[in-house]
C-alpha cells in the first residue's frame, strides 16, 4: 500500500460518497513522469474497480517526438467521447490542486485483454475474433462524430495531416542518414495528404496496446494520451500499419481482421465512406512514422546501449519493403 | 570471423536461454537474433553493398562512397529531379530493400508479401 493511498481516499470523496477505504492499490506502469495504478475503492459496502493516472511531479514530461496532451486533457476527451457513445472507461474524478496528489484523473477499470499476442492466438478470442474489425470502424466512427465543443477546441492541439509529415520530416532529418525509401514516401504522401475532407476529434493511438478486448468484443479505447483534432484517416491507417499485425500479414486490421470489415462498420456507424485508397494513403503514413521512430530508437541505443533497441532500429528496414509494398506494389 | 559469431549465437541460442528466466531471457533471445544479423552481415553484407553502389552509380552518372551516393539520391529525390518514374529507381530500391531485409529480418512477413510478386 502506497503512502498516498489516504489522499487518494479524500480526492474520491466528492466523486464516490460513501466512500469507506482504498484496497490493492498496485502500481502498473509508468515511465518517470507518468504513472498508472490500478485500486479498488471501497464504497457503501461494494467494491468499485478503478485505475489512477497521473503523473505526480504535476506535469507528464513528454517525450521529443510526442505531441501527449496534459492528463486533464486526455480526461475531457475521454468523457466527450464516452459520453457520445464511444466504448471508453468512465472518468471519475479529475485531480486538482487541492488533492495533492499531482496531475492526472481517476477512471474505471474495466474487464479485458490488451496484450496483442494473446487477443490474436488464444483459443476464448476464437469467436469474436472475425467481429473485431468492425467494431473498431464503428468505435472510430463514434469518435470521429464527437462534437467538437469550445472546451474540446481549447484543450485540444490540431495536427493535420501535413503538420504531422513535416514533424516526421524533422526528425528523419535530424538523424541524418540517408533512407531513400522514404524520402520516396515523403513525396508521395504530400500531395495525398495535403487535404482533409474532415477535421474530426482523433484518438491519436489506435491499436494494440491501447484497445481492451474481451471474448465479448471491444471493451474500450484506452490511452488518450496522444488525441488532437486532425483528420480520422489518421486512425484507421494507424490500426492497419504493418507493424500491429504482429506477424499476421493477411489481416491488416491489427491482425485480426480485413480492411473492408473495418471500413463497413465504420460506414454503418456514420462515418461515412472511405475508400481502401484512401486508407492506403494513411497506412504509408503509419508505415513512414514507425520508420521513423525505428531510427530514433536506434539512435537511442547509441546512447545507452540497450539490445532491444539495437534490434528495433534494424527494423526499420522492414517498413521500408512494407512502403515498397504499399506505393510500388499497391498491396496493403 | 563468421563462424566465430555463429558460434557465439548458437551458444546463447542452446545454452544460455534455456537457464534464463523472464526479461534476461527475453533480452537473450533479442541478443541471438541481434548476432544473426551480424552473421547474415558478414556473410552477405559486402556483396549486397557492392551491389547498391554500383547500382547507384549507374543512376547518378559516377561513382563515389555508398552513403555519399545515397545521399545525393536522397537529394534529388527530395528535389523532385528523380522519383517513381525515372528508370530503373524503382528496381534499384527494390532489389536494395529486398537485400537489406534478408540480411536484418529473413522471416519478416513483408518480405514473403514482397516476393509473392
Amino acid at each position: 500500500m502506497s503512502d498516498f493511498a489516504p489522499a487518494l481516499q479524500a480526492a474520491l470523496t466528492n466523486a464516490l460518497p460513501g466512500i469507506t477505504g482504498i484496497e490493492r492499490l498496485t502500481r502498473l506502469s509508468g515511465g518517470a513522469s507518468q504513472e498508472t495504478w490500478s485500486f479498488d475503492a471501497l464504497c457503501d459496502g461494494k467494491t468499485i474497480p478503478l485505475i489512477l493516472r497521473r503523473a505526480p511531479g504535476g506535469t507528464r514530461v513528454a517525450s521529443e517526438t510526442s505531441t501527449s496532451v496534459p492528463l486533464e486533457t486526455e480526461a475531457i476527451a475521454i468523457e466527450a467521447s464516452r459520453k457520445a457513445g464511444v466504448a471508453a472507461p468512465r472518468v471519475r474524478h479529475v485531480l486538482t490542486e487541492n488533492d495533492g496528489l499531482g496531475q492526472g484523473y481517476v477512471m474505471d477499470r474495466l474487464t479485458g485483454e490488451t496484450i496483442a499476442r494473446k487477443i490474436l492466438r488464444d483459443a476464448e478470442f476464437d469467436t469474436v475474433r472475425p467481429d473485431l474489425a468492425r467494431q473498431c470502424g464503428e468505435i472510430l466512427a463514434r469518435i470521429h462524430a464527437v462534437e467538437l465543443t469550445p472546451e474540446l477546441r481549447k484543450a485540444l492541439p490540431v495536427v493535420d495531416g501535413p503538420t504531422q509529415l513535416r514533424r516526421y520530416r524533422d526528425m528523419y532529418d535530424l538523424f541524418n542518414y540517408p533512407h531513400p525509401v522514404f524520402e520516396i514516401a515523403f513525396r508521395w504522401l504530400e500531395p495525398r495528404m495535403a487535404q482533409a475532407k474532415r477535421q474530426t476529434l482523433v484518438h491519436g493511438d489506435f491499436r494494440h496496446g491501447n484497445l481492451l478486448i474481451s471474448p465479448k468484443g471491444v471493451e474500450a479505447a484506452l490511452d488518450w494520451e496522444l488525441t488532437h483534432i486532425g483528420d480520422p484517416l489518421e486512425d484507421i491507417g494507424w490500426i492497419c500499419t504493418n507493424t500491429w499485425r504482429f506477424g499476421v500479414q493477411e489481416k491488416v486490421v491489427g491482425g485480426f481482421g480485413d480492411l473492408k470489415d473495418l471500413l463497413a462498420g465504420y460506414e454503418a456507424a456514420g462515418g461515412g465512406h472511405v475508400s481502401e485508397d484512401e486508407a492506403r494513403t494513411w497506412i504509408v503514413y503509419g508505415s513512414l512514422k514507425w520508420g521513423v521512430m525505428c531510427m530514433s530508437m536506434y539512435q537511442g541505443f547509441l546512447r545507452d546501449n540497450s539490445v532491444e533497441r539495437a534490434a528495433i532500429g534494424r527494423r526499420s528496414s522492414e517498413t521500408e519493403i512494407d512502403l515498397i509494398n504499399l506505393i510500388i506494389r499497391g498491396k496493403i | 570471423m563468421l563462424e566465430l559469431v555463429k558460434a557465439v549465437r548458437d551458444f546463447v541460442e542452446q545454452r544460455a536461454m534455456p537457464e534464463l528466466k523472464g526479461h534476461t531471457a527475453f533480452h537473450a533471445r533479442v541478443a541471438a537474433n541481434a548476432l544473426g544479423i551480424v552473421a547474415r552481415e558478414l556473410e552477405f553484407g559486402a556483396a549486397s553493398a557492392d551491389g547498391e553502389r554500383q547500382r547507384l552509380a549507374a543512376l547518378l552518372g559516377h561513382d563515389g562512397a555508398l552513403i555519399d551516393l545515397n545521399r545525393e539520391l536522397c537529394t534529388a529525390i527530395r528535389d523532385g529531379k528523380m522519383g517513381l518514374e525515372t528508370p530503373g529507381l524503382v528496381d534499384h530500391l527494390t532489389t536494395t530493400t529486398r537485400e537489406k531485409v534478408e540480411i536484418d529480418q529473413p522471416n519478416y512477413g513483408g518480405l514473403k508479401r514482397f516476393r509473392a510478386g
